[in-house]
């Protein structure tokens, strides 16, 4: 009887759980608290006129000098937050969660939490239709990943024009953002390959990784626009391309190539390193913020 | 018949519940017949050929060489700071050091090229033109602590198969026994106690390309803090045709 039971009440539960981890194959546990690890660098020291490490096209770099931070205070921006890119370049952790479809138990959707200037990250893993070109842009995006060689994998499109780095680098709606998660122990790894033909001559590639925490993070907070000195009305803070009074800071902070801070392409490849030999010259020995919480250059 | 289907279930469940984390640690002799497979028959991806770097993250610290005393991002301890404020170059060179900056906890990171090859079935071969160096990934021995320590180290790799149908994985390598050397190179130190851990996996840019990311954890209890993280990353090349070894530099 108790033999019959087992095999009555058990069983189908077991084959449910069966037919579930055949459907799992290649998962890794995504869900929960990631925290940020930030001993690399992918948006230097946040100085105004700073694309390195950018393969921009003559349009991309006209509109980004054309950018002044100033346009952040304004009422009607400040709130405006930034694109799914941010998600690496960003100084923030993931806190990530999961939608179980209710019938097949499979994951319908993980979820990126959302900060208070970045919009959550929807991960579609139901192979829903892509919407249509036309559909409404967002900050986040429409995202629909795959589980692929033990990495989740996914893509973005749909996205609003806005910003790929904070200096004011552009990125169109027409972008595409792939992403691979990889985890590795308590390591969590995730590359992004931002790629645009308008403003990108070359993909923006940025891996960053994050470590497992104990602690559930939480970034959520409500944006709440205050007077930063801009009336409603005011006109748009910006430079002529030519005019923007910033852009030798980068370059003389630290004896950097001009074409290197204003992302040209080869300037991303091992022969610019043997092109810029013979001039290169140092800068003086560091003073201020040297160390591991210097991330940010005291400026003038 | 019922016993043998509850069975049969519970056995499939143990079978096909996944690990926690997405692959599974697979030494090259993993079972099922596969005992006598070698490293290279049983890679689950292929790493071979020529990869350029694509410097994309830490350029200032990479590209160029930053300024003596910074040492931003990396999590260097007080016994550290007084190497990084007293770094010098020529007396490295003159030393015959100039290698330095091209160790096994830095190397990855030297904008250049790399070009991986089997050895032979159970080491791996990773060649960089930057500098000239040789690292040997072996997936059967396990580091002698008789030899003495080298820039590179010995590094022990083992394949780590992704649990999904579709077959993958990543390469794991772990790397001790180095000579003493830099994270950077302006003289940020490690010491002859660092352990190199590194995760080299794939992925497929949008215009069919190839990508090698290497996730790298340096640790080293006399001067970092804790651990330091970096991902430098790869663009596979069709050829070699634009190798081209250059010696170490400790002065660029």
């Amino acid at each position: 009887m108790f033999i019959y039971l087992v095999a009555r009440r058990v069983a189908p539960a077991l084959l449910l759980v069966v037919l579930a981890a055949s459907n799992a194959f290649a998962q890794f546990d995504f869900v929960g608290s990631w925290g940020p690890i930030g001993t690399e660098d992918v948006q230097n020291d946040s100085v105004p006129v700073d694309y390195l490490g950018l393969a921009l096209t003559e349009e991309a770099r006209a509109r980004a000098l054309s950018y002044s931070e100033s346009q952040k205070s304004m009422l009607e921006r400040q709130c405006f937050g930034w694109g799914a890119a941010y998600l690496v370049l960003g100084p923030f952790g993931l806190r990530v969660s999961a939608e179980n479809d209710p019938v097949t138990k499979q994951v319908q959707s993980f979820t990126i939490g959302a900060w208070e200037d970045w919009s959550e990250m929807v991960i579609w893993m139901d192979d829903r239709p892509r919407p249509s070109e036309h559909a409404l842009h967002t900050q986040a995006g429409f995202t629909l990943g795959h589980w692929e060689g033990g990495a989740l994998v996914a893509r973005t499109t749909h996205v609003k024009a806005g910003f790929i780095r904070k200096t004011g680098v552009p990125l169109t709606d027409q972008a595409t953002i792939d992403w691979r998660f990889y985890r590795h122990g308590d390591l969590l790894t995730v590359l992004m390959v931002a790629t645009d033909p308008v403003y990108l001559v070359e993909p923006e590639i940025i891996s960053k990784s994050f470590r497992q925490s104990r602690t559930p993070l939480d970034y959520r907070q409500e944006c709440v626009p205050v007077f930063e000195g801009r009336e409603p009305g005011d006109g748009l803070p910006h430079y002529l391309p030519d005019k923007n009074p910033f852009v030798d800071e980068f370059i003389k902070l630290y004896h950097l190539p001009a074409e290197a801070v204003l992302g040209y392409r080869e300037t991303l490849y091992p022969e610019y390193r043997k092109k810029i030999k013979d001039t290169y010259v140092p800068p003086p020995p560091c003073t201020q913020s040297c160390g591991q919480a210097g991330n940010f250059v005291l400026r003038p | 018949m019922t016993i043998r289907l509850a069975a049969a279930a519970a056995a499939l469940v143990f079978t096909l519940t996944p690990l926690p984390g997405s692959i599974v640690a697979h030494a090259q002799q993993r079972g099922g017949g596969a005992a006598a497979r070698s490293a290279r028959d049983a890679a689950p991806i292929d790493l071979t050929g020529y990869w350029v770097a694509y410097v994309t993250e830490n350029w200032r610290y990479r590209m160029v060489t930053p300024a003596k005393g910074e040492y931003r991002r990396i999590p260097s301890s007080a016994a550290a700071v007084p190497l990084i404020n007293t770094w010098d170059p020529v007396a490295d060179e003159r030393a015959g050091n100039q290698c330095k900056s091209y160790g096994a906890g830095a190397i990855m990171s030297v904008p250049g090229r790399l070009h991986i090859t089997w050895q032979d079935a159970n080491t791996l071969q990773i060649d960089t033109d930057a500098g000239t160096q040789t690292r040997l990934l072996r997936f059967t021995t396990s580091p002698s602590a008789s030899a003495p320590p080298t820039w590179q180290g010995e590094s022990t790799a083992t394949w780590e198969r992704a649990t999904g149908p579709d077959g993958g994985g990543s390469l794991r390598v772990v790397t001790s026994n180095l000579r003493a050397g830099y994270l950077r190179k302006n003289g940020v130190p490690y010491s002859d106690r660092t352990t190199v851990t590194e995760n080299f996996d794939l992925a497929t840019l949008p215009d069919g390309g190839k990508l090698l990311l290497v996730t790298t954890i340096v640790e080293d209890p006399v001067y970092l803090t804790g651990p330091y993280v970096v991902s430098p990353h790869f663009k596979k090349e069709a050829d070699g045709s634009k190798w081209e070894p250059t010696p170490c530099s400790s002065t660029w």
